[in-house]
């Protein structure tokens, strides 16, 4: 009476309904994909013409997109911008080792670590408090002149310790938060395997954690690609500095447009990349529905 | 009387894998329809295909008189009028039981909070978990949350219960309690559809019993016949392990 199950699924010819319904479904879609290009294409005109005929356009034009000026800034800005993509390189692995540090920490309960808790504690309090900018005029100016033994002097290390120290403090709060997100029932059962409270940090309840809060941490980390611009105020020169440096003497500010440029231009694949693994990530625990 | 819902066709798969094949299953007003059978035969899909949670490949399911597997239906008017409850409560861990239970009334229903509150501690008192109300789900034991998930479906008085194996989490002391729930509402006239692994309640409740097998209702029938004398071996099969 039923067919084998080898050509169960084979042999399913959709019915006349379900032809019907396949055709509902395809016109409300289309429906959708009408309105939604309708709605992008009104607001993006909307938003040119508005833009476009400002009173002062053309004085904008003149100062912010010369096409000149952003060619003949170019160069520097793009070598200005190597040392902004050098100093986040160097920073991230940092800050995500302290910040994963303080969290733990924080989240520890052996006896031995008491001193280490509280250190965490003041600095997540302190760091998070002070104005990142300040952070960094402390360190670049504050260092040197301690001119203390073996101590780095370079702007550019000061500057990346101070944004380490900063966003470290943002970190650590992120995931501990994460941490503090998995339920119970996760850690009790690790236990009830036998592991130990390390471990179920770090096979268990970390790697939960970590993932629930990746779109925050990629939040913070956009975030500091665009704060490696504050070391420029201690004279590094990065692109920011560039930009503004070639603004004072041509006074054009188009170098201002192409350095926003270099930062989107790194930020947003950044984004779409850890869209892509997160979505990855979910469909291989939940399936891809 | 048209039935309250009729199911005709229905077949559902995931990718390569046939979850329901051919399903046609009717329900009257007061009915309660056991669906049983080994895990990974399909009733759990046919529950959640039932409330429009999972997309059909075909067939169609009519719902007091009216298509409601068709793209243009509003899922939302669907569910409205029909409750269901699942193995693993799904209660939501962030509400106390009571604003659990109040949620959809209020929300969804538009009933207004003095009116839903006193219908939720009112189930609440007959199920015996007035006390726990205020409380939040993960304070209760597994009993208790399960009874408290049910009255959250039943506060919107759903027209159609689906029950989802409730009690396969529950140990056996507490899977009567939840059990007697289910009871006094089908003694009350509530039509359900329940998939469970409990046999002894299934023959005492159900007004008809379906054996999925396979993503297919292999045999249906009153309970007597079906836990007596199954027409197909398969049936037979299936009993004399569970039994």
């Amino acid at each position: 009476m039923s067919p084998s199950s080898s050509d169960r699924g084979v042999s399913w010819t959709p019915s006349d309904r379900e032809l019907e319904r396949a055709r509902a479904r395809r016109s409300i879609h289309q429906r959708g994909v009408v309105l939604s290009t309708v709605v992008t294409v009104v607001v993006l005109a909307a938003l040119v013409v508005g833009v476009t005929s400002a009173p002062g356009w053309d004085r904008f034009r003149e100062f912010f997109l010369s096409w000149p000026d952003a060619k003949a800034a170019f160069p520097d800005i793009a070598k200005g911008f190597w040392i902004n993509v050098k100093m986040f390189l160097i920073a991230e692995p940092l800050i995500l080792l302290l910040g994963g540090l303080v969290a733990i920490t924080r989240g520890s309960v052996s006896p031995w670590l008491t001193p280490a808790r509280f250190l965490a504690v003041i600095y997540t309090d302190l760091f998070r408090g002070v104005p990142t900018i300040l952070v960094v005029y402390v360190l670049a100016l504050g260092i040197p002149t301690l001119q203390l033994q073996g101590m780095t002097t370079s702007l550019f290390w000061l500057g990346t310790i101070a944004l380490v120290l900063s966003y470290g403090a943002y970190v650590a709060e992120v995931i501990r938060s994460g941490i503090e997100s998995i339920h119970p029932s996760q850690v009790a059962s690790a236990e009830a395997l036998g592991l130990s409270r390390t471990q179920t940090m770090r096979f268990v309840v970390l790697p939960q954690g970590v993932r629930r809060v990746v779109p925050p941490l990629l939040n913070d980390f956009v975030s500091l690609q665009k704060d490696t611009a504050l070391v420029g105020t201690v004279a590094v020169f990065e692109s920011l500095y560039v930009a503004a440096d070639y603004g004072n003497y041509n006074f054009n500010f188009t170098p201002f447009l192409v350095t926003a440029a270099f930062f989107v231009a790194l930020t947003v694949p950044l984004a779409r990349i850890t869209d892509w693994l997160g979505r990855r990530a979910m469909e291989r625990e939940r399936g891809s529905r | 009387m048209s039935a309250l819902l009729e199911v005709s066709n229905l077949r559902k798969s995931y990718g390569d894998k046939l979850v329901l094949d051919d399903v046609s299953l009717t329900v009257q007003q007061h009915d309660v329809i056991c669906l049983i059978g080994s895990s990974g035969s399909g009733k759990s899909t046919l529950l959640r295909c039932l409330n429009l949670l999972e997309d059909i490949d075909d067939g169609v399911i009519a719902f007091n008189g009216g298509e409601i597997s068709d793209p243009r239906i509003d899922a939302r008017d669907v569910r409205k009028q029909i409750g269901m409850v699942f193995q693993a409560y799904n209660l939501f861990p962030h509400l106390s039981v009571l604003d659990n239970c109040t949620l959809a009334p209020r929300r969804v229903h538009g009933v207004r909070r003095p009116e839903a509150e006193a219908r939720a501690l009112e189930l609440l008192e007959r199920f015996g978990l007035a006390d726990q109300a205020t409380k939040h789900p993960d304070k209760l034991s597994g009993g208790q949350q399960q009874r408290a998930a049910l009255v959250r479906a039943l506060c919107t008085n759903p027209t159609l219960l689906l029950l989802d194996e409730i009690t396969a989490a529950l140990d056996p002391e507490l899977v009567g309690d939840v059990l007697s729930i289910v009871r006094s509402e089908a003694e009350a006239g509530m039509t359900m559809v329940i998939a469970t692994h409990e046999m002894g309640f299934a023959r005492e409740v159900a007004s008809s019993v379906c054996f999925l097998d396979n993503g297919r209702i292999l045999e249906q029938g009153a309970p007597d016949q079906i836990f007596t004398a199954p027409r197909e071996e398969r049936t037979r099969e299936f009993l004399r392990r569970v039994l």
